[in-house]
């Protein structure tokens, strides 16, 4: 069986609970491009998470268009992670949160020697933002700068 | 995310999405990405699966230094079970969505308790709490 097609399926559910349609993001441009600059196992890496992860203690996120991120240190114990979210089954993620966001896997790799190291801090933030405007113009720049800032050579992108 | 990742593509940051929905990644078409057919929760692996979201991620991150078309999608080599039933399921049964507070949304009251409490100190002068 092929993969699931989500978008018509998300599509008819919205419709059904009487949800406006939602614009899917559809971009038929050539992506941009930055290849990487040296070989993985001299690269520090980042890492942006859509899960909904928050640290305890932290203010948790919302479920309406939140388009904030929380800042997660790259030596916290998965076991203080949280996760909320409205579009997907969170039972696996509240137990081991390296399904949506891979840090105990991540820092493995480090050890490895697979990965040169890690960024200082990592971002999570909600997925499911109805506005891609508000990401275009505020989430990504912002995440962008962050990555800047923490000079990281490429970044690992985690949605759910 | 797709969108994220061409922001910081576009700044000069190589980026690779992970992703569980081929189609909605697809259609966004970020510079590289990395299709792992699983249910969605489940974008870097099975819960307490240390070795399988090592081989998945190691999979995965390796396409920084394969992939050199934009827009390339690799897809990981790895099934969630011998049949395919989840996929039959995924969505269709009608998600009743959660209503969207706009409040935040605790995975307990204990995290509440802590966030409201460790968070900005009372103003000494109107007792109220300053964002």
């Amino acid at each position: 069986m092929g993969p699931v097609d989500y978008i018509p399926r998300i599509r008819d559910n919205y419709a059904r609970l009487g949800y406006k349609a939602y614009n899917w993001v559809v971009n038929r441009d050539t992506a941009p491009w930055a290849p990487l600059r040296k070989p993985l196992s001299q690269c520090r890496l980042g890492l942006a998470a859509s899960g909904g992860i928050y640290v305890a203690g932290q203010v948790a996120f919302h479920f309406k268009d939140d388009t904030s991120h929380r800042e997660i240190p790259t030596y916290v114990d998965a076991k203080v992670l949280r996760a909320t979210h409205f579009a997907y089954d969170l039972s696996d993620a509240r137990t081991d949160p390296n399904v949506v966001f891979p840090i105990d896997t991540l820092r493995r790799l480090v050890r490895e020697g697979f990965l040169g190291g890690l960024a200082d801090r990592f971002y999570t933030f909600m997925g499911g933002i109805y506005s891609s405007r508000r990401v275009i113009e505020d989430l990504a720049p912002r995440l962008t700068a962050q990555f800047l800032e923490d000079g990281v050579d490429a970044v690992l992108l985690v949605p759910v | 995310m797709g969108l994220v990742a061409r922001h910081a593509e576009a700044a000069g940051i190589p980026t690779l999405c992970m992703t569980s929905a081929r189609d909605i990644t697809r259609a966004c078409n970020p510079p590289r990405a990395a299709f792992l057919d699983f249910p969605l929760g489940h974008t870097t692996g099975k819960a307490h699966a240390p070795d399988l979201q090592r081989r998945i991620l190691v999979e995965a991150l390796s396409s920084f230094e394969t992939l050199t078309v934009p827009g390339s999608m690799k897809e990981l080599p790895f099934r969630w079970s011998e049949d395919e039933e989840w996929k039959a399921k995924a969505f269709a049964e009608g998600d009743d969505r959660t209503p969207r507070h706009d409040t935040p949304q605790y995975q307990n009251e204990e995290d509440r308790r802590r966030a409201e409490q460790g968070g900005v100190s009372p103003c000494p002068v109107c007792r109220s709490r300053r964002a």
